[in-house]
């Protein structure tokens, strides 16, 4: 690898940074052929961190950070001054190649600005995607960012080649992007997003590989005024209407080359990772956007407290539950206890009476949950009624940590 | 190894010697032995070899004058234990900690007296324990997959060949290496480590024993490449190293390219995000947009032969397919006739309708005042679905995901051609126009396609396949009878 070709990787990996998408999980079990190379793992790997904490499971770059639109939160606009840079098929080819070979990479996030047109753009993408696969035998994890702009038939191609595709809303709301990306069209994307639904539902009834390990999507947040319970309930939507395997959200963070339509302050970390916990509430322990939003206040989620705690202790009169006794939904609902917990717990008291030292043993999340837990040896009493139960629980103040 | 004494006590101690490393096959007949003599766990001392003795023989050694079996005698019946147990086992015995062995047996044993579902119990402080241990295996199993760094190291009979050196912190090797091997069949490695090592030549997985630090290869262009991707993709407005080291721990850091760069990105960190704040937005400079945006909205094929060339250029969504065969025919015709998709003879050809079912459907529309010349003829799937059976190939039928793959092609060409009225050859077609599958028997007659003024009637082919003479009779003129009046209701 040249110099000129390590200059470009750098403009190219620094430009596609922003998305916050990582996984390399969902692509059921696929190995290469004896003269290929790749797997896919059900869980995906992490192959490095970077000190800011996020792991490093794809090479995601963009194609080219060149981009005919003007989306006011994305540094690659048109009208930044941030240095551009293009490689060819071959390059990514090439680069894809070489980092997984020597096992620093899952597989490739390929995305891109848009140049010449959607169409000529997405092209050049599958082309990549189609010439690892074909020329290479490769096996490895390949997510393409499909372009909503793009012909509707090039979303049919894209499919064949990755694992992964994803579509971003950008905004929860569609006023925001109209005010922001004046280019993009919320139905559009929405339409996209609804053709690959059914495109992968189809081939996956029909055993075919389309697409195996679903679509996701991403919201900027804070870029706007919108609530969290409007991002929230936009997330619903999409995990419902869409079957999205994963919503991420991406603090607006200070981007070099910032655009003046925008907020001068950065959205509070803390924010990006309230949601997350907030979406996994959706998703995994059976709470409403309601609920969650309740939790809160004027529909943003509280963030000195994970959402669950905030919404128990507004909900004091559901608890305490008894840990050998109460049913799976209601133990999800416990502080503290997550949903391996639960499991476990559900488990272990088939063969015992749960003490308290026995929970210790089946959650780390013991110190919150015993305000909210009868075992056969505690009972909180008026521990869960106390008015300083919040101070009590909330975290001290600390570096927060991301997606912990 | 000698056969137990009849005559000693099952309480006597017992000095079990495993190999070195994680034991499977020693450990499983040494618990089948101290079972059949029904030995208490608090009587057996446990012993791993040195790892240089590795490769003498372990088994059982004798360190109190008596002998001690390894070997189960031939009549100790096979042992029994819950899965749960076994994968337990499994993953501790790969464990570094040299209790693993006396605690497994514990265990073992209170799952043969009475606590068959022990393992079942997370909450029993040795359970608890070895679900401990064995996460602590799985996660250094995950770490290797995760950390392994290969170097080149030039090539061999056109084989790349690559070397890395590791340090797991547990016997994890042989359960590691499979992955290795799975993903990268084609290259030769060998993964170097302080408790042993493994290599592959794309024929077999081979062991050995424990190695010490090789001199590595210089890093390449791509190893420089790597740094560049890893400090681009941090963010410095996010610094989060605890969370990094969580995830990350610096004793794998000696072996990770990467890891040396991060002191330098964490101390720069702070004075770039400031810089980042302190910019003032800048003005863009002038660009010229319109034309560009003008452009990327003449994207759409502008008339039928662009369409064409993007369908030709396409790879097929079907298996089979060598050529698209394209549509072909007037414009602004009165009909347009959709079929399946091209057979064996369309593809040769690369025209449609040429073979036997064309032939049949030129004879009908004959014998309803067309010719081929005055429609326009097309596929609902451009490529020929098959299979190769010997020197044939068989027709297969698109299923109903690959038909909607073709849809908007079929859409853009229709608005193209546009024809007073589109013709539904089939079941198929009809699903590419609608979107809906439908029945051909009953659904027969004029019928909105999609956005067209239509008309469903037999697929040619269909009529092929009738076995009966009569039936076949019966459903050709029925063609006839509907192409005649579709033509009627074009006029």
């Amino acid at each position: 690898m040249d110099d000129t070709l390590r200059t470009k990787l750098g403009i190219l990996a620094d430009a596609a940074k922003y998305d916050a998408s990582c996984a390399s999980s969902g692509a059921r079990g696929r190995r290469a052929e004896k003269d290929g190379i790749g797997s896919t793992t059900g869980m995906g790997i992490c192959h490095s961190y970077t000190p800011d904490g996020r792991c490093v499971s794809l090479l995601k770059i963009l194609l080219t950070n060149y981009c005919l639109f003007d989306c006011a939160y994305c540094i690659n606009r048109r009208s930044s001054n941030v240095r551009r840079a293009r490689f060819s098929v071959e390059e990514v080819v090439a680069i894809t190649l070489g980092f997984y070979k020597r096992n620093y990479i899952e597989g490739l996030f390929l995305s891109s600005g848009i140049i010449r047109s959607p169409d000529y753009t997405m092209e050049q993408m599958m082309l990549v995607a189609r010439r690892l696969r074909q020329d290479h035998g490769f096996a490895g994890y390949i997510h393409l960012k499909a372009i909503p702009e793009a012909s509707p038939w090039l979303v049919e191609q894209a499919g064949l080649w990755a694992d992964r595709l994803s579509v971003n809303v950008e905004l929860a709301s569609d006023i925001s992007l109209k005010a922001l990306a004046p280019e993009k069209d919320a139905p559009r994307i929405k339409a996209t997003m609804g053709q690959m639904r059914e495109r992968i539902a189809e081939a996956r009834g029909e055993k075919r590989r389309f697409a195996p390990a679903g679509q996701s999507t991403q919201m900027i947040v804070g870029a706007d005024a919108t609530t969290d319970a409007s991002v929230l309930e936009t997330s619903a939507g999409l995990y419902g209407g869409y079957g999205l395997k994963r919503v991420y959200y991406s603090a607006f963070s200070p981007i070099p080359e910032a655009s003046r339509v925008l907020p001068v302050k950065p959205a509070p970390l803390r924010r990006e990772n309230r949601l997350y916990q907030a979406d996994w509430l959706l998703r995994f322990y059976g709470f409403t956007v309601d609920e969650i939003a309740a939790g809160g206040a004027d529909g943003m989620l509280d963030l000195d407290i994970d959402p669950k705690l905030a919404w128990a202790l507004k909900h004091r009169e559901q608890f305490p539950v008894d840990v050998n006794a109460a049913d799976r939904e209601a133990l999800l609902r416990v502080p503290g206890l997550g949903a391996r917990a639960v499991d476990r717990i559900l488990r272990a008291r088939r063969q015992t009476r749960l003490r308290l030292d026995d929970v210790a043993r089946l959650s780390t999340g013991v110190r919150r949950a015993r305000a909210f837990l009868i075992t056969a040896d505690h009972h909180p009493l008026k521990l869960t009624d106390r008015a300083d139960l919040r101070e009590r629980l909330a975290p001290p103040a600390r570096q927060l940590e991301l997606f912990a | 190894m000698s056969a137990p004494s009849p005559s000693r006590a099952a309480d006597a101690s017992r000095a079990i010697m495993l190999r070195y490393g994680a034991d499977h096959a020693g450990f499983r007949a040494a618990v089948r032995a101290l079972v059949a003599q029904g030995v208490s766990p608090d009587r057996v001392v446990w012993r791993m070899a040195a790892a240089a003795e590795s490769t003498a023989e372990a088994g059982s050694v004798d360190l109190f004058g008596t002998a001690a079996p390894a070997a189960a005698p031939a009549d100790a019946p096979p042992l029994s234990l819950p899965r749960a147990v076994a994968n337990l086992v499994d993953l501790v015995l790969c464990h570094r900690d040299p209790t693993r062995f006396a605690l497994l047996y514990t265990l073992i044993s209170r799952v043969l007296h009475g606590e068959r579902q022990l393992a079942d119990n997370p909450a029993d402080p040795l359970v608890h324990r070895l679900g401990h241990m064995a996460k602590a295996v799985r996660r250094d199993i995950h770490k290797m997959h995760a950390f392994v760094r290969f170097k080149v190291r030039g090539s061999e009979n056109g084989r790349e060949r690559y070397l890395a050196w590791f340090e797991p912190e547990h016997f994890i090797l042989e359960a590691a290496a499979p992955f290795f091997r799975t993903r990268f069949p084609a290259m030769d490695w060998a993964i170097l480590t302080p408790l042993g090592t493994v290599g592959w030549n794309g024929d077999a997985l081979a062991f050995g024993p424990p190695a010490s630090r090789p001199p590595l290869p210089e890093g390449d262009g791509f190893e420089e490449g790597w740094l560049a991707y890893y400090a681009s993709a941090f963010n410095p407005a996010r610094a989060n190293p605890a969370m990094m080291r969580n995830e990350m721990p610096r004793k794998y850091w000696p072996n990770l390219p990467e890891a040396r760069i991060i002191p330098a990105l964490l101390e720069t960190a702070p004075a770039r995000v400031a810089e980042m704040l302190a910019r003032e937005a800048a003005a863009p400079r002038k660009r010229d947009p319109e034309r560009a945006v003008a452009a990327m909205a003449r994207q759409a094929p502008a008339n039928l032969e662009e369409l064409n060339a993007v369908i030709a250029s396409t790879p097929p969504f079907v298996a089979g397919g060598t050529c698209a065969v394209l549509g072909e025919g007037p414009l602004n015709p009165r009909l347009a006739l959709v079929g399946e998709q091209p057979g064996d003879q369309e593809d040769e050809a690369g025209r449609p309708f040429v073979g036997p079912a064309g032939q049949l459907l030129m004879k009908a529309l004959g014998e309803a005042g067309l010719t081929r010349e005055a429609v326009y003829l097309t596929n609902a799937v451009k490529h020929f679905k098959f299979v190769q059976r010997g020197k044939r190939r068989l027709h297969q039928k698109p299923t109903a995901g690959e038909v909607k793959h073709y849809r908007w092609w079929l859409e853009k060409e229709l608005d193209f051609v546009r024809p007073r009225l589109v013709v539904a050859l089939g079941g198929t077609a009809a699903l590419a126009l609608t979107g809906k599958a439908l029945a051909v028997t009953r659904e027969r007659g004029p019928h909105r396609l999609g956005a067209h003024d239509g008309y469903v009637t037999f697929h040619p082919s269909y009529l092929l396949r009738l076995p009966d003479e009569a039936a076949r009779r019966e459903a050709y003129a029925a063609l006839v009878a509907d192409l005649a009046t579709a033509k009627a209701l074009a006029a």
